[in-house]
Parts: C-alpha cells; sequence; structure tokens
C-alpha cells in the first residue's frame, strides 16, 4: 500500500502526464479527464485484479468507461500499471498512434470497448453482466458513465435492463462533474436510481476512502450505482468548473502555468 | 423463413451452447420451446432497441454468439449508431435476423417499412449481408456463418422464390448462361422473373449474399457477353451498385436498375399488390429488352 504522499506525487505525475500529452497534441478533453482521475486509480490500483485483466482471462473484472472523452486518465493510468510500455503513448492522437481521442478497444490493451459516442459502454457492460451471470463466472464489470451522459435514452434503457435481471455483479459509477448542468441538469440521481430499483451510494468522487469503499460494496441482489460528486477539471486550477475548457487545447503559457502550479513532493 | 429461422436456431441451441437469442418482443410465441429449454440463453429483451444492441456486443464480447430479431426499421434505423459502434467498428461476433424488410408489413404502414436496409448496413464496414430466397437457403446460409467472426445481417422475407438453391455463402448462383447481358438478381425476387427469362440469351446470376459481394462471377459473365447489366433487388437501389462501381472502372458498362423505389408508400393492402407493381414481369421484360436493344 502507498503512503498517502507518495500516492499523491503519484497522481501529480500523473496529472502532468496528461497536461503533456494534450499540449503536445493539441487534443484532449482534460477537464473530463481529471474529474476520474482519483475513481480510475483507486479502481486500478486497489481493486481490480489487473493480472487477470492484462490475460484476458474469461473470469476477469471488467471496466468500461462508457465516457469515453475522459479517457486520457485512463491511458495515463494504464501506462502506469505497464499494460504497455511507456513511450507508446507519447505519440497520442498522432497519425499513427493506437491512441486516439476515443479508446479503441481493438487497438489498446487494457481498453475493453470502444467509447466516444454516448449511451453506448453501459448497455455493453450489461450484456457482459448478464453473460457472466448466466456463466457463473464471479467477478464484477465496473462501467463509469458521465453525467451529462445520463441524457441518453440508452442509458435509462439499461438501468431499467439491469435491475430487472438482478445485475449484482454490475457497478456503475457516474462521474457527477455537474457537466449536464450546460443543458438538461441530472438532479438527484441517487433517487431516481433507487426507484429503478438499484442500489445507490453517493461519495465525493475525489476522497479515495470514501471512493474504495463505494467501489468494494457488493449488494444483495440489486445492481449498485455510485454517484461520485467530482469536480470537472479537479486538479488542473484554472480548468476547473471551467465549460470553456472542456473540449481545448492548453496552450504553451498555460501548460507551463499548470506545470508551475503541480508541486512534487 | 420465420419458420425455418425457429427450425433452424432451436436445431443449433442443442450443439452450440455459445448461442444466445435476444427478441426485441416478436416471436416470443415461435421460439418457445428454446424459452423453455434453455431460459438461460434466450431473453425477450422488449422494445429497447438502442440496449439491446449495445448489450448483444456485451455478450458477444464475452464470447457468446448473440442472435437478435426483431422489426427491420427498429432494428436497422433506430439504432443503427449501436449497429455501426458496437458491432461493426469493433468489429464483433452477432446475428442480426430481421423481418419487415421493405414493405413485408404493407398494411401497417411506412413506420413498419424499411426499404433502405440493406444499404444502410452494407454501409457499416465488417458487416456481412445476406438475403436469403427461401427457407432453405437462409437455413444453409445461417449455418454456415453464424460463428465466424463478423457482425451479420439476415433479411428474411415473407415471400419465398418457388425454387431453392444449394447456396453458398459469398458466393453467386449462375442460374442461366447467355451473351446479350448479366441481370443479377437478389434474393427474394428470382420468383418474379426467372420464368420469363427463360427465352431471352442473358446471364442470370442469384445472389444471396449481397456482402462480401461475388465480384468475381460477374466479371466472368460480363467478360464473355456484352457490357450490360439488369440488377433486380427487392429494396432501395445502391447497396450493388456500390459493389459494381469497381467493374465501371474497368468496363464501360451499362447499367439499369429495378429496385423499390425511394418513396414513403402511400396506401395499405397487401404486399402482393406492391410486388405487382414494382416487379411487374411484363415492365422487367420490357425494362430488359430496351437494354438489349441498345
Amino acid at each position: 500500500m502507498l503512503t498517502k504522499l507518495s500516492m499523491e506525487n503519484i497522481l501529480n505525475l500523473i496529472k502532468k502526464r496528461i497536461f503533456y500529452l494534450s499540449y503536445k497534441s493539441q487534443e484532449g478533453h482534460v477537464p473530463s479527464a481529471l474529474s476520474i482521475l482519483d475513481i480510475l486509480w483507486i479502481l486500478y490500483d486497489q481493486v481490480l485484479n489487473l493480472k487477470l485483466i492484462k490475460n484476458k482471462s474469461l473470469n476477469r473484472e471488467y471496466f468500461i468507461l462508457s465516457k469515453g472523452h475522459g479517457c486520457l486518465s485512463l491511458y495515463a493510468i494504464l501506462e502506469k500499471k505497464k499494460f504497455f510500455k511507456k513511450n507508446y503513448l507519447d505519440n497520442f492522437c498522432s497519425k499513427k498512434s493506437i491512441f486516439g481521442g476515443h479508446p479503441d478497444s481493438r487497438k489498446i490493451p487494457g481498453v475493453e470497448c470502444s467509447s466516444g459516442s454516448l449511451g453506448h459502454g453501459f448497455p455493453f457492460a450489461v450484456g457482459i453482466a448478464y453473460s457472466n451471470k448466466v456463466n457463473k463466472i464471479k467477478s464484477r464489470i465496473y462501467a463509469l458513465i458521465g453525467d451529462q451522459e445520463a441524457n441518453e435514452g440508452s442509458i435509462w434503457e439499461s438501468f431499467l435492463l439491469a435491475s430487472s435481471l438482478k445485475l449484482n455483479n454490475l457497478t456503475c459509477i457516474i462521474d457527477n462533474n455537474k457537466s449536464s448542468k450546460s443543458s438538461i441538469y441530472m438532479s438527484k440521481m441517487s433517487k431516481k436510481l433507487e426507484a429503478f430499483d438499484w442500489e445507490a451510494v453517493e461519495v465525493d468522487g475525489h476522497n479515495h476512502k470514501q471512493i474504495k469503499k463505494a467501489l468494494m460494496f457488493r449488494g444483495k441482489n440489486k445492481p449498485l450505482v455510485i454517484i461520485a460528486n467530482t469536480i470537472k477539471g479537479k486538479g488542473g486550477f484554472f480548468l476547473e468548473n471551467d465549460n470553456s475548457w472542456h473540449h481545448k487545447a492548453l496552450s504553451h503559457e498555460n501548460y507551463n502555468k499548470l506545470l508551475k502550479k503541480l508541486v512534487l513532493k | 423463413m420465420r419458420k425455418q429461422f425457429v427450425k433452424t436456431l432451436e436445431g443449433l441451441f442443442l450443439k452450440e451452447k455459445k448461442l444466445f437469442l435476444l427478441l426485441g418482443d416478436i416471436g416470443v410465441f415461435g421460439f418457445r420451446n428454446i424459452f423453455r429449454k434453455y431460459p438461460d440463453r434466450c431473453l425477450n429483451i422488449g422494445v429497447m432497441e438502442q440496449s439491446s444492441i449495445s448489450f448483444a456486443a456485451g455478450l458477444s464480447k464475452t464470447n457468446m454468439i448473440p442472435v437478435y430479431h426483431t422489426i427491420a426499421p427498429f432494428m436497422v434505423e433506430r439504432a443503427y449508431e449501436q449497429l455501426k459502434i458496437d458491432f461493426g467498428y469493433q468489429k464483433l461476433r452477432g446475428n442480426f435476423v430481421s423481418v419487415g424488410g421493405s414493405y413485408d408489413y404493407t398494411a401497417l404502414g411506412p413506420t413498419h417499412h424499411c426499404p433502405a436496409d440493406i444499404n444502410l448496413i452494407s454501409n457499416i464496414p465488417n458487416f456481412q449481408v445476406i438475403v436469403p430466397g427461401t427457407s432453405s437457403e437462409f437455413n444453409q446460409l445461417f449455418k454456415q456463418t453464424y460463428q465466424n467472426y463478423f457482425p451479420k445481417y439476415f433479411r428474411l422475407s415473407s415471400t419465398e422464390n418457388s425454387e431453392s438453391y444449394n447456396v453458398e455463402f459469398g458466393k453467386a448462383n449462375q442460374v442461366q448462361k447467355g451473351k446479350k447481358a448479366t441481370v443479377i438478381i437478389c434474393g427474394p425476387t428470382l420468383n418474379f422473373v426467372k420464368s420469363s427469362l427463360k427465352n431471352l440469351d442473358v446471364n442470370i446470376l442469384y445472389y444471396t449474399t449481397v456482402i462480401p459481394f461475388d465480384i468475381k462471377i460477374l466479371e466472368k459473365n460480363i467478360k464473355n457477353s456484352e457490357k450490360k447489366i439488369i440488377i433486380i433487388e427487392p429494396f432501395y437501389s445502391g447497396a450493388l451498385l456500390n459493389e459494381l462501381s469497381i467493374l465501371q472502372n474497368k468496363y464501360p458498362l451499362l447499367i439499369s436498375s429495378v429496385s423499390v423505389p425511394r418513396k414513403f408508400i402511400n396506401g395499405y393492402g397487401f404486399k402482393k399488390n406492391l410486388d405487382d407493381n414494382f416487379f411487374n414481369t411484363k415492365k422487367i421484360l420490357k425494362l430488359i429488352k430496351i437494354i438489349l436493344d441498345k
């Protein structure tokens, strides 16, 4: 187990990596990646059995990033966890790269589902969970959606489907970074999901203890939803809670500003 | 063909434990034996077509072989992006079996018509497109392909040709040889013209696989005959023309097509009335003779 300080350093290094990749490629959805960074880190560092995932074992756990545009965090964590060699990611979004602005399951080791168009990854995860249930494979399926992604009808079809099928091997994490405030705000998600017969827990999506506790929670006969209250752009200083940065490239000046503010201890 | 679909699956379920049937709340009674015998491998997933297809992709990811069955417009047009991204882009194995293509549900109106299905699916890379002309041909083609690692679209029709062929996936059948032109006939349209073309000096190629298109046999035919092609297809024109474009760069082809007109069908009635109008044998023969005289 890492100490709090070293974990903070690792996360800052990952942030630094994300800033670099975005600045170099002039691509990426940096604030959307930062809002899920703590969740993905805990998932990959403390919850998932990475050996089984790397071996594509039939009884592996699955993680599906349904909000594919947050992929910079996933790429950086997969790199940290040695799913591929470090230099592979350096050409993020370049012509010959396997790493695009949205993850491609046919190219990137560790990516289970090609996502990007919203509302696809979550029902895909429900299918995996159902298959594992009928095939009596006791591994857990995790899917992460954005709060704005919950505007999509397919998400609600799948909420309905998963509880109807009593998929207690499924955890849906909602990155509640309030992106939906710019359109149809998805408020009171716990109540909505409980009405859909899901087990719902709400956490601070940047509090590692709360995240881990929720990820390890096992309900009895229902799927679990974790509403993770997050800050869009968390740890990106001036990127935080500013929607104009949603898909904006970092200038040289802004990139340097971010590096100066990121202090490694 | 739907009865054959049930029969084919009942047989395959016995030996193939990876098969998984998803129904969009149609054909549930027909598949009652599968539901009774294999409750863990079938699901009436209801009318949530978008999620059904992504869900099927999830099943496929775990090495199951999903078979999804519903009415063509709801499968292809409503959930097109799911077919494109979840199956085409990810190149996942899956079987999509539709009913109601073109205007099979004539009396239900344009909400239930789908003459665009073949063109739409043909535009998704990695998809294979199969249009059997009879129940026996469906049985043969499904058995040949259901396990392959591609997404496949099977179009069941409510009408069938009177004669079945031994068909091979990806290959067209040479029904007749001639010199004056080549007539491409797709799926259940063979019945409309086969006997009338007997006395004409034309090649007849019968296609039950649209994608991958058997270009080799067509090229062989046009090399040895006049460079005139007539396509008879029971859906909107486009998918086959696109396949022919490769040959257009090599030969000076004259191409004509008899297909379903691009318009919402006004009125209801019976499928036969529309067939008699759009695929009228006399009209088709007249067109072919015009082409032959050019």
